[in-house]
């Protein structure tokens, strides 16, 4: 096993003009792992994958991918990625297994092996049937997909997805969630952007939340919920007469309980697990009825709009451009 | 989406070996060509609309224009190859500016190949591209009465010339297509720039009409001296006036000199122009 981290930023920065796109940036991706760059549109994070995948040249700070260089050791670099970036870049002339067949051959891959791998790729996508197609007649969703298995045919380690799910609709982004876990499980490395909390939270082991260039924050999901504020166990009652009776209780564990009488549920802060299940044992022994009881943690989003002061505008683009034509652009 | 064994495992990577920068570009013109396959009404600029073009000046304006020693359609087909060959630098620039749009250059850099094989392969494609034209319009040209006069040797050089011409005209294409940012406003730039590049000249009409100032850049411009030198090696018509600009008077020489001035002015801004468009 190698000992260098697959990918490492450190102090990265872009400034384009007097526009500081990435400020600043430092982090390190362990071989193996997931990381997730998560911040709104315009915060830095493709700026940030281009230079790691070469693209664009960094104003000052190092990358290192796969131990290698990006400035000094950029062709070292591109035969240890593959990119999917934020369009989904396939070549809409030609068929799926033709955008195969051209990467192969830049790669210098074998014919046998590209033609194995696509036929491999192209199952595994369900993309079979439309193999054969123009990728123009395809869905934004096997756009996506013909995208992600020609940056897999050189079965890279480090992986770099771009938003890869910006513009999908709900199914073809859990299709895809399940993929690139799949990936994770095989000892991929990923490092991936996105707007949506949601996603990081799902994939991501890690995350580095990014605004206007700079890291404001980063840690596991849990650790960042953490510090947006404290979890609650929320019991909702199944007989609202049992309200009174059920806060005192409460109260006896949580200094501040909340009640909400129309839908009888209960609030109390709590400091993780463990007060759950004292709270849960108490109502076990008092007789009264539940319909739940759970550990409530504050979302990312609430999480990133602690962070940041505004929130995050991704899910209100997802609904406008779900259709093909969206995810194209 | 079926089960995780279908893949090899990542440690069963598949040998890579960069390829050559001939191989790299050949593959870029192969799926250039598929495109032009798939596509045939990319074409329609180098086939039926230069086929419209001889067509409209031969039978339209040809009556009118009076030129020495020659037919019309005679002394027309020559400048109208060469018009289609400076035309190449919009279709490069086009292909070039939809590619960059479109995140395949991209995704061409994100994998180690040459970097110049994005250029190389799109100029070749360009350069064929352009070619189709010509032999286009030359079977038209035959087909209404133009012929290759003067042999073999001279006929062939000819085409050189206008290959030559065209390579100098794709680093025009390149940078133009480096600079701009939509495929619309490369096609606006370059129609306001052809035209006049190639109608200020003596492709479609002969200078010596013209006013003299206009006369005297017509037969400077570049264009001229190469289509003069089509002119003559292919036998269609009478060397140039007694008192024509320089350049007219020496056209073949004229015409290597100018590809070279050109290439030599425009490959490094277009490289530089390409460089810094995909550094960022």
């Amino acid at each position: 096993m190698s000992t260098h981290p697959a990918v490492e930023a450190i102090d990265l920065a872009k400034h384009f003009g007097d526009n500081r796109a990435v400020d600043g940036v430092s982090f390190v991706v362990p071989t193996g792992s997931v990381l997730g760059l998560l911040g709104p549109n315009g915060a830095g994070k493709t700026t940030l994958v281009r230079m790691l995948t070469t693209l664009s040249v960094p104003t000052s700070g190092t990358g290192r991918v796969a131990g290698f260089d990006v400035r000094e050791q950029p062709d070292a670099v591109r035969r240890s990625i593959g990119l999917t970036g934020q369009a989904a870049t396939v070549d809409e002339i030609l068929t799926g297994r033709e955008n195969l067949r051209l990467i192969g051959s830049l790669y210098g891959l074998s014919r046998g092996y590209v033609r194995r791998a696509s036929d491999d790729l192209l199952e595994r996508f369900d993309l079979a049937r439309a193999a054969d197609r123009p990728a123009k007649s395809y869905s934004g969703g096997m756009r996506r997909r013909l995208d992600l298995a020609v940056s897999l045919l050189a079965a890279p380690p480090i992986l770099f997805l771009d938003e890869p799910t910006t513009g999908l609709d709900p199914q073809s982004r859990s299709g895809l969630w399940d993929v690139l876990r799949e990936l994770v499980q095989e000892g991929t490395t990923l490092v991936l952007t996105t707007q949506y909390l949601e996603e990081a939270d799902h994939l991501a082991d890690e995350i580095v939340v990014v605004d206007r260039g700079r890291v404001i924050a980063a840690g596991t999901p849990t650790q960042l919920k953490d510090r947006a504020g404290q979890a609650s166990v929320v019991v909702t009652l199944t007989h609202a007469a049992d309200l009174d009776a059920a806060a005192a209780l409460m109260r006896d564990h949580s200094p501040a309980v909340h009640v909400e009488t129309g839908s009888r549920r209960l609030t109390a802060q709590a400091g993780g697990l463990g007060d759950m299940t004292r709270i849960a044992a108490v109502f076990e022994h008092s007789g009264i009825e539940l319909d739940d009881l759970g550990l409530a943690r504050p979302s990312l989003d609430d999480v990133f709009l602690h962070l940041t002061g505004h929130r995050a505008e991704s899910d209100t683009d997802t609904a406008a451009t779900n259709t093909p034509e969206g995810a194209a652009s | 989406m079926t089960a995780i064994q279908t893949r090899p495992p990542a440690t069963a990577r598949p040998e890579i070996h960069p390829p050559s920068l001939l191989r790299a570009s050949s593959t870029i013109v192969w799926r250039n060509l598929v495109h032009i396959r798939r596509m045939p009404e990319m074409l329609l600029d180098v086939t039926v609309q230069s086929v419209m073009f001889v067509l409209l000046f031969a039978y339209v304006f040809g009556g009118a224009i009076a030129v020495a020693g020659t037919s019309y359609k005679e002394f027309l087909l020559p400048g109208i190859m060469v018009q289609t060959m400076v035309f190449s630098s919009a279709v490069v620039a086009m292909g070039l500016t939809n590619d960059l749009q479109k995140g395949i250059v991209d995704r061409f850099r994100s994998l180690p190949v040459p970097r110049s094989s994005v250029l190389v392969g799109r100029s070749i494609s360009s350069l064929i591209h352009s070619s189709i034209g010509v032999a286009v319009m030359a079977i038209t040209g035959l087909l209404i009465g133009w012929r290759v006069r003067n042999g073999v040797v001279d006929g062939v050089l000819a085409f050189l010339l206008l290959l030559l011409f065209g390579f100098a005209m794709i680093w025009l294409g390149i940078w133009v297509g480096s600079l701009m940012r939509t495929v619309e406003a490369v096609q606006g730039f370059m129609f306001t720039v052809m035209f006049p590049l190639t109608f200020v000249a003596n492709t479609f009409a002969p200078p010596e009409s013209m006013p003299q100032w206009l006369r005297t850049v017509a037969e400077w411009n570049p264009v001229s001296a190469l289509t003069q030198a089509c002119r003559e090696l292919w036998g269609n018509g009478l060397p140039a006036a007694a008192d024509a600009a320089f350049p007219l008077q020496h056209p073949v020489a004229f015409s290597v000199g100018w590809s070279v001035l050109l290439t030599a002015v425009f490959a490094p801004l277009a490289v530089a122009a390409f460089r810094r468009r995909s550094r960022d």
